[in-house]
């Protein structure tokens, strides 16, 4: 049984860390851009709802709908007037530009909001639990899970199933010959970053709400995305829900071992993976 | 009148050039010549960052002492002016060491003072032994301060000193409060893998040999990596050895996240007693009805018997000018910070020679006084460089609107009153 329980804890752990990533193997799959200022940007989420919340009183759930859109929003100014020009044939000039952008972000949240831990208030939400079999299931991480899969499943219908997402998969195999057909790539790109951004707004919030958060935690959420991402394969949605349960089902077993192993067995897990199958479990793009 | 002038000669040039160009190298040493020579005090805090608690009443305690020092300190029949520079630790014990470097070696201080936690008091002495400077820190266990220092008991350190309680009085005042409880000797451990964790922890001088010999029955799964993200494991392994009180030393974050967790998971002790994170108003409001009834060790409060030896505020007066100031309720490390300054002003006027870093730290060493946290006095220690400080054991209660720290158990010290009963959770 406690077994079965640290299995169903890491399970509903691997969603925040599904949404953590989502964003993160969205773009990659999109535009091969790696962006490091990913785990700031689910920070300065969080943050965004600490103002909403704080200023107008609102219940945090209620504040994605002024934060999603002002995410989104963000996404593609950031895209169309920064992150389009770095984009080429060499990988690194994004890297580098989105890990200036991080150091930005951590030093101007801190300017801002000081180093102080903040938490998003949810009342009963973050008490509140189910008996399921035997187990006591909290009812923030289950929704935290059903939100990841929702998310991801919305994701995947968006890229297979609407034109948008056909435009993605088009710029995604081959940006000149899209270009040809008439799609205008920086929008699609900017397109691709909002809605990046978007799902990083769920994933900040949801982060607040379980936790306390200050600038300086995004670079340690960023490894939780990464380490998803690459073990679920890169480009591929599902895999990357399936990465985010992984890790952490690896953790939680760790710890039932000993405490001390938990952060250390999902980077064992990740490590193991990446010897064996250097691209992932479900990879979508050869290498 | 006929006015002569003398046109400068090469001889006369060169002499006021020479003397002009030495001048500052003189000058510069002349210290002693000044109106009043300035004795500098380096200060660390965690301003900002996870441990800026601690730190909220720097500013109206520096003030406060700023005050009082303001007219300057006699020493040996002469009057010194004090500088003192504060600086922040960020909460990172690697930018504590930094600033106390630049401070001991860029701005020259004579004396360095810290507090607050492990993280850094720690770097801050390490950083004063090195370069021999005096220096004296509070607010922070004096076992992870010695022992986290690889301190020899016998041999001690050259120069620095420390005042605050250890793990047998936090031991011994959660005893004192659970043994009134009549619940089951079943205790969870929570201890994070940090000095403070490894501490509270360690089985030959943290919390399992004294619990054990109380009779109580310690379920410690072992130290887990802080920040966490997930403590159920802890949780189930409480909830199966039948935890009804839960202790360790976390920080706010962590608590939070167990907290909740631990709601979530059905696990309810009567009793939930945690070093570090539950002693700030702050963080119990953050809390919400969930921190009503958690308890925590009582270095200080408004009501310990104590007054200052350098206002005369009784410890009322200085936690309540601190609310009025600030609009924000007393926190413990007021007290301290305010008794750190205490010894400072207390060895200034004793010290037999100020320029000399040798005989301030004898000075130190010396030092008797009663301060608005109890009498300090180093010769009372129980090892070197170390002094402690009277500890009971409190709990939030509901107070009004607000949530107020009672203290409910004070047998390890009956000169500072109770002002409540343990209700459990």
């Amino acid at each position: 049984m406690e077994w079965i329980n640290a299995l169903v804890q890491g399970i509903l752990l691997g969603g925040l860390y599904a949404l953590f990533a989502a964003g993160l193997s969205l773009i990659f799959g999109v535009m091969r851009l790696v962006n490091i200022a990913h785990g700031d940007l689910i920070v300065l989420a969080a943050f965004l709802g600490l103002t909403v919340t704080t200023a107008t009183g609102m219940h945090p759930l209620l504040a994605l709908i002024v934060v999603v859109p002002l995410m989104a929003g963000l996404g593609y100014a950031l895209q169309r007037g920064l992150l389009n020009q770095t984009l080429g044939d060499d990988i690194l000039p994004p890297l580098l530009v989105t890990f200036g952008l991080s150091v930005i972000l951590q030093n101007g949240l801190l300017e801002i909001y000081s180093a102080d831990p903040q938490k998003l208030s949810a009342g009963g939400l973050e008490t509140a639990s189910l008996p399921v079999g035997g187990l006591s299931l909290g009812v923030l991480p289950l929704l935290t899970f059903a939100i990841a899969v929702l998310v991801i499943w919305g994701l995947q219908w968006t890229f297979y199933h609407t034109s948008l997402g056909r435009s993605f998969r088009a710029v995604s195999d081959n940006q000149d010959i899209a270009q040809l057909m008439g799609i205008n790539r920086r929008h699609v790109f900017g397109l691709a970053m909002a809605l990046a951004l978007a799902v990083t707004a769920v994933a900040g919030i949801l982060l607040g709400i379980r936790t306390s958060f200050d600038p300086s935690v995004g670079g340690g959420r960023l490894i939780f995305g990464f380490e998803a991402v690459i073990i679920g394969g890169l480009g591929n949605l599902w895999g990357t829900l399936a990465g985010g349960v992984i890790l952490g089902v690896a953790q939680t077993i760790g710890a039932k071992i000993d405490p001390g192993w938990q952060i250390l067995a999902g980077h064992i897990v990740f490590l193991l993976i990446l010897a064996v199958r250097p691209n992932g479990l479900f990879p979508r793009i050869a290498a | 009148m006929k006015t002569t002038f003398r046109k400068p000669t090469r001889r006369g040039f060169l002499a006021t050039g020479v003397a002009a160009l030495a001048a500052p190298a003189i000058l510069r040493s002349s210290r002693a010549y000044a109106a009043n020579p300035v004795i500098k005090v380096g200060h660390v805090s965690p301003r900002t960052g996870p441990l800026a608690g601690f730190a909220e009443a720097d500013d109206y305690v520096l003030e406060a002492i700023g005050k009082t020092f303001a007219a300057g300190l006699e020493n040996n029949g002469k009057s010194y002016t004090i500088e003192i520079i504060s600086k922040d630790s960020q909460s990172n014990p690697n930018r504590a060491a930094e600033v106390a470097a630049d401070l001991i070696l860029g701005d020259e201080v004579d004396i360095i003072v810290a507090a607050s936690t492990p993280d850094t008091v720690n770097p801050v002495a390490d950083q004063a032994e090195v370069n021999e400077v005096p220096c004296i820190t509070t607010d922070c266990p004096w076992q992870p301060y010695f022992f986290g220092r690889n301190g020899v008991p016998g041999e001690g350190f050259m120069n620095t000193y420390h005042f605050f309680w250890g793990l047998e009085d936090v031991i011994a005042a959660f005893l004192d409060m659970w043994d009134s409880a009549g619940v089951a000797k079943n205790v969870g451990g929570l201890f994070p893998n940090d000095a403070d964790g490894n501490a509270w922890g360690d089985a030959e001088n943290g919390l399992p040999k004294p619990l054990a010999a109380a009779g109580y029955n310690l379920i410690d799964p072992g130290r887990y990596q802080p920040p966490s993200d997930d403590f159920s494991n802890q949780i189930a392994a409480f909830k199966e050895a039948g935890c009804e009180i839960v202790t360790g030393n976390m920080i706010p974050p962590d608590f939070a996240t167990f907290w909740a967790q631990a709601a979530q998971q059905g696990f309810n002790p009567k009793i939930v007693t945690i070093g570090k994170a539950l002693l700030f108003p702050s963080v119990i409001e953050s809390l919400g009805d969930r921190g009503e009834g958690l308890s925590s060790e009582v270095w200080w409060s408004p009501n310990h018997p104590f007054s200052s030896s350098l206002t005369g505020a009784s410890s009322r007066e200085l936690a309540e000018g601190y609310s009025a100031a600030s609009g924000r309720p007393w926190t413990q490390p007021i007290g301290f910070k305010h008794a750190l300054f205490e010894v400072v002003a207390d060895v200034i006027r004793r010290a037999e020679d100020l320029e000399d870093p040798a005989a301030i730290v004898s000075a130190i060493a010396a030092t008797n006084i009663d301060t608005i946290v109890g009498p300090v006095n180093w010769a009372n220690g129980p090892i070197n460089n170390v002094t402690k400080t009277p500890l009971v054991a409190g709990q939030w209660q509901k107070d009004g609107d607000a949530m107020d720290l009672k203290i409910v158990a004070n047998s390890t010290a009956p000169n500072i009153p109770t002002t409540g009963e343990l209700k459990l959770l």
